[in-house]
């Protein structure tokens, strides 16, 4: 390791100058601009009144739930992509062809995604007609043009495309757990359930964990796409989350100060689970999995 | 085995095939959906939905070609996602030698902050990055648009490398020293050949990304003609009247170098989406 003293730092001067202007000053120059008031093309300093503001905004309150209702993704996901990935595990006909095709909506662009889903959900769309089929005409419902649906069916959406992830992550950690710790379960007579409860879940419980908590940060800030494509955030209000929220105020209604302001919460709000997901990380071990 | 444990047997193996076929058929049903319509008439569409098409009507992708400026959104897709992953693949490298390979004050503090930028939100980022880029000059540009990508590809990236660094043997690195070669040497001739299977997947997982990203390109590829595909099948759900089987060619279109790239190198999109959480 013989180099000299300032050799590093030429290494990393490419990436601290990207890095500086793409997150170093645009950090500093949105915690400033949420402290601003824009009125008559100057700017002067608002203290904490933007943030006050956003929780007056109904928007905004309704965007937070919204995010807040995503998070029960979750918890679906990492059961469905647990028992997945067990059955996989288990070498069942035809496993590595399940294997490709179950990962491949997570490659799908989102955009591309969103817009066959809309078309698929239309009250006039190809879901309806397949259940009036079967004769469950009763249940053609308007599934992203209700209030009471539209959200619920984002929801299907998201976890139809990150679970693959889910599926993938787990399995591949599932094939990295030495064979002997199941076979040992098994000459001591553990049935199925038991097999999973006590070696599976324990196994792969760092791996979960790191899953649970990328997937509070992806329902938390990373759900634009989705809304954005299906439903701009209607009916009314229905689907409004954060990420929309920050977007309508900073490009269309000129509230650059307002927008800056949700960016310094979801920044907050995600720098915890930043956190987290780092400390897992380093447990987790996903580089060794592989 | 006995009668009962052997029914048990295939139940268990029944349940198993039905729900993974079932969880498969729901995944794939999309893009059966989009595949079929793409080559259905406006009419035959209308009439059923979900059948094989019989007219397998091939002017769907002209029309898709002619409208919207495929093309050019097309080449624009192109020039971001090759520019940011060339850019950041260089960038990215000579960061990760440094932390794999040299020692320096702050090192691991610093390899930490970099991690943690890899899940900040671009969203966070938009509206300030607005402003400056407006301050300089760069909305409506690649290179200003390359320049963001670069800088929210890069954290995956270097974290990346800087693993599969270090699990090149010191004794190969010792013996071209031996042999006098530099440390720029040892970084040309022997790290970056060696890294081929860890760059093929970050060219992958980081091209998929670009490719798939849209809300960077929404706000700082503003100008018609630079926008870039999948800006514009957003734009196509806010029309009132849509020809549903044109856009879905033009879907399919979008779609298809993502699937070649995929069937191409599925090992290296797993390896690398699963050593990191991209998005």
């Amino acid at each position: 390791m013989s180099h000299r003293k300032y050799e590093p730092w030429l290494y990393l001067t490419p990436t601290f100058v990207v890095l500086g202007l793409v997150f170093g000053y645009p950090i500093v120059r949105l915690l400033i601009l949420s402290l601003l008031r824009r009125a008559g093309g100057t700017d002067s300093f608002a203290g904490l009144a933007n943030y006050r503001a956003l929780f007056r905004d109904d928007v905004f309150v309704q965007a937070v739930r919204n995010n807040l209702t995503l998070l029960v993704c979750v918890p679906i996901m990492v059961v469905v992509a647990l028992v997945l990935a067990i059955f996989l595990f288990e070498r069942i006909r035809g496993w590595q062809l399940y294997r490709t095709t179950l990962f491949l909506p997570y490659l799908l662009p989102i955009t591309v995604v969103g817009l066959i889903f809309s078309y698929i959900f239309q009250l006039s769309g190809v879901l309806n007609d397949l259940l009036k089929l079967v004769g469950l005409g009763w249940l053609a419902l308007d599934w992203l043009g209700s209030t009471r649906l539209a959200l619920p069916t984002v929801m299907f959406v998201i976890v139809w495309k990150e679970v693959g992830f889910g599926v993938v992550l787990f399995l591949a950690r599932l094939m990295s757990v030495e064979e002997e710790l199941f076979d040992a379960a098994k000459i001591d007579g553990a049935n199925w359930w038991r097999l999973q409860w006590h070696i599976t879940v324990p196994q792969l419980a760092t791996v979960i964990e790191f899953f649970a908590v990328v997937s509070v940060i992806t329902m938390l800030s990373w759900v634009f796409n989705y809304v954005y494509v299906m439903t701009s955030g209607g009916p009314g209000k229905a689907t409004m989350v954060t990420e929309l929220y920050v977007y309508l105020m900073g490009f269309r209604y000129n509230q650059m100060n307002l927008a800056a302001a949700v960016s310094v919460l979801l920044l907050l709000v995600t720098g915890i689970f930043i956190f987290l997901e780092l400390r897992l990380r380093e447990r987790a071990g996903v580089m060794e999995a592989l | 085995m006995d009668g009962p444990k052997r029914l048990w047997h295939w139940a268990g193996a029944g349940i198993r095939q039905l729900t993974v076929a079932a969880a498969t058929l729901l995944s794939l049903f999309p893009v059966y959906f989009m595949v079929v319509s793409a080559f259905k008439t406006k009419g035959e569409y209308l009439a059923s939905k979900w059948d094989l098409p019989h007219s397998f009507f091939l002017h769907n992708f002209v029309t898709a070609f002619a409208g919207e400026k495929f093309f050019i959104r097309f080449a624009n897709s192109t020039i971001l996602t090759v520019g940011a992953v060339a850019v950041s693949l260089v960038i990215a490298c000579l960061a990760a030698y440094a932390f794999a390979r040299m020692d320096f004050p702050g090192k691991r503090t610093l390899f930490n902050l970099i991690l943690s930028l890899m899940v900040v939100p671009p969203v966070v980022m938009v509206v300030p990055l607005f402003v400056s880029m407006v301050r300089w000059g760069l909305v409506n540009t690649y290179p200003g648009t390359i320049l963001i990508y670069v800088g929210l590809l890069l954290p995956f990236s270097i974290y990346l490398m800087t693993n599969f660094f270090q699990t090149i043997p010191k004794e190969i690195v010792e013996a071209a020293r031996m042999d006098g070669c530099s440390n720029q040497g040892v970084f040309w001739k022997i790290m970056m050949p060696l890294s081929a299977p860890a760059l093929i997947t970050l060219v992958v997982v980081n091209a998929l990304w670009v490719w798939n990203e849209l809300l960077i390109a929404l706000v700082f590829m503003q100008k018609d003609e630079l926008k870039t595909l999948m800006v514009g099948i957003a734009a196509l759900r806010s029309r009132n009247y849509v020809d549903i089987p044109a856009t879905m060619a033009g879907l399919l279109i979008a779609t298809i170098p993502i699937v070649v790239l995929y069937l191409f190198g599925q090992k290296y999109f797993i390896r690398g989406l699963v050593s990191g959480a991209v998005k």
